[in-house]
């Protein structure tokens, strides 16, 4: 079972190994979108574009930085409220992972 | 034993052995426990065992060991087999988090169904690791910039390079790895740019002896890179990441003082490592400072007994060593406890792994000749610097904190302008910190202290809920 290869255009990881795997629907940022099975949360939004997040002080976009949870710098939220390390949370099929501040981040 | 609800307790004399971590050395321990009737438990943030080096990416992105794991494949299967053996004869929570540790229970975050529990402990070997060591330079919070830890975990763990064009900076022996790796996986290394002089790797060339099979491979992969004609660069001083929204350029100097810029899409940065001592702070573990890894670390004897009854500490997460020294170190913990146990004991194999310590200890310190911490770092860091990176706070505040409070302390510093004080808990801005601090003030880097650690270790989801029923 396979992978019509998913569109990446303006990604910051670049996908170079294990190509041949399950594509999974999500949603980003209001728009449909595509992974591949095993991908974590940061790596389906990060092939596709180069923001995760926005500091709450900064008000800088962030993408990521230690990719072994220890930097929790790629905590995200979910259309639904849950927020997640995204680094460390695979990618499960129609998540709505939002990366632009919809209202006040309280973090 | 299924995950207590918080506060519930056994009897003491039943409670197995705990480990946590299960990279080279909690792996190591949980064989050496089991080998002698144990049936330890080990808790592990990973979904699967091996730590970050011998790192498994999930089912389904599986590669040859060969291709994963290059020069380390070796001693990487040799790991993930160990581990695989004791299948059924451990009791094994993955995809945990152990998030506080008091005197007599540990508490954890289940973290794929958000679940707290608490778990009695007796005896713990401590085997948490570490991640790198970060020295901030201007535009490091841009999209794009990764650690070099980070710059693995994603080719490893995930298939993917962090950028389209890459540069690898700063300085250690994970430097090369990471760039060996990537250009092997076809990735496209625009320069690997070293802030240690040229001259360092061959004043280190002595020292190097005490690990020759070691040494030896650090050379091979220099020399690869060089055969493939990857331009790598010492003596650099690390200028600027430039880009409107994400990394477009670095600016560096080069050895000459000429300033230089290499157009690219990621960079991965790292100067050596350092360890993961919250919880061996919150259970009250003693701390020494040492000066050649530039932090505090938590007080181990040679036989990796903590200052704290019960407590054995393995592996990075006690002190840098390498993934060859927590093999050994986390089988010596073992041997530890259970030797306190009164269960078995083995003088001959524990002096051998004493002496294998000893030797990689030798060795360490000539890394830090060959790669050595760039020690004007805290003295030429720009005022408007982020150095941390959560709270986005400067080197110049730091510095007028400083100077204006007379702050001499860490976590004095961190109460009055917040450095450390984000979710990271100052894991990548703390050394750092330090370094400023203890320039600013005129102070040996010993003297500022260190940040301590403050459940939870890492942020908890607010939906967490507390496991219900468990064993009466």
């Amino acid at each position: 079972m396979n992978a019509r290869a998913p569109k990446f255009t303006s990604g910051q990881l670049l996908r170079l190994k294990a190509l041949e795997r399950p594509v999974v629907d999500f949603v980003l940022d209001g728009q449909p979108a595509q992974a591949l099975a095993g991908d974590t949360v940061l790596t389906a939004v990060a092939t596709q574009a180069r923001q995760l997040r926005v500091n709450e002080f900064s008000g800088q976009p962030r993408a990521g930085f230690c990719l072994m949870g220890a930097c929790q710098d790629c905590w995200v939220a979910l259309a639904d409220g849950r927020r997640l390390r995204a680094c460390q949370t695979p990618i499960e099929a129609g998540m709505h992972v939002l990366t632009r501040p919809a209202e006040e981040d309280r973090g | 034993m299924t995950l207590f609800p918080a506060r519930q307790r056994r009897p003491e004399a039943d409670l197995p052995p705990v480990i946590v971590g299960a990279g080279p050395a909690g792996v190591r321990a949980a064989e050496t426990l089991v080998a002698h009737g144990l049936a330890p438990v080990v808790i592990d943030e990973a979904p699967r065992a091996g730590g970050q080096i011998y790192r498994r990416p999930p089912e389904g992105l599986a590669r040859g060991a060969q291709e994963l794991y290059g020069t380390e494949a070796g001693r990487a299967q040799a790991v993930h087999a160990a581990f695989d053996a004791l299948q059924g004869r451990i009791d094994h929570h993955p995809d945990t988090l152990v998030w506080n540790a008091q005197p007599d229970l540990l508490d954890v975050l289940h973290a794929p169904s958000r679940t707290l529990g608490s778990l009695p402990w007796r005896d713990l070997i401590v085997a948490t690791g570490a991640t790198d060591r970060v020295l901030p330079f201007p535009g490091w919070t841009l999209p794009g910039v990764y650690t070099l830890g980070g710059a693995q975990v994603a080719l490893k763990a995930q298939g993917c390079a962090i950028g389209d064009a890459v540069v690898l900076a700063g300085t250690g022996p994970l430097l090369y790895l990471v760039a060996y790796q990537y250009v092997r996986a076809g990735a496209r290394v625009a320069a690997v740019l070293d802030t240690s002089p040229a001259l360092a790797r061959w004043k280190a060339a002595p020292g190097m002896l005490a690990q020759p099979a070691v040494a030896a491979k650090g050379l091979h992969l220099v020399a690869w890179l060089h055969w493939r004609g990857i331009p790598m660069h010492h003596g650099v001083r690390l200028l600027r990441v430039e880009g409107a929204q994400a990394v477009e350029r670095l600016a560096w100097r080069d050895s000459g003082g000429h300033e230089r810029r290499t157009a690219c899409t990621a960079v991965g940065i790292g100067h050596a490592l350092r360890p993961e001592t919250q919880l061996a702070d919150l259970l009250g573990c003693e701390f020494g400072f040492s000066a050649l890894q530039r932090c505090h670390v938590p007080r181990v004897d040679a036989a990796r007994r903590s200052s704290v009854a019960g407590v054995y500490l393995a592996g990075d997460g006690a002190g840098i060593l390498g993934a060859d020294a927590a093999e050994a170190s986390g089988e010596l913990a073992a041997w530890s406890l259970l030797e306190d146990r009164g269960l078995a004991a083995n003088p001959q194999r524990t002096a051998q792994l004493r002496r294998r310590l000893a030797r990689i200890e030798r060795f360490r310190h000539a890394l830090e000749t060959a790669f050595p911490f760039p020690q004007d770092w805290a003295a030429q860091a720009p005022a408007d610097l982020v150095v941390c990176r959560c709270e986005d706070v400067t080197a110049g505040t730091l510095r007028e904190t400083a100077a204006r409070t007379g702050a001499r302390e860490l976590n004095r510093l961190k109460a009055l302008c917040r450095v450390g004080m984000g979710r990271c808990q100052g894991r990548m801005c703390g050394a750092a910190a330090a370094e400023i601090l203890a320039d600013a003030q005129g102070v040996p880097l010993a003297q500022v202290g260190r940040l301590r650690a403050q459940a939870p270790i890492k942020p908890l989801p607010l939906d967490a809920r507390v496991a219900q029923g468990g064993d009466e």
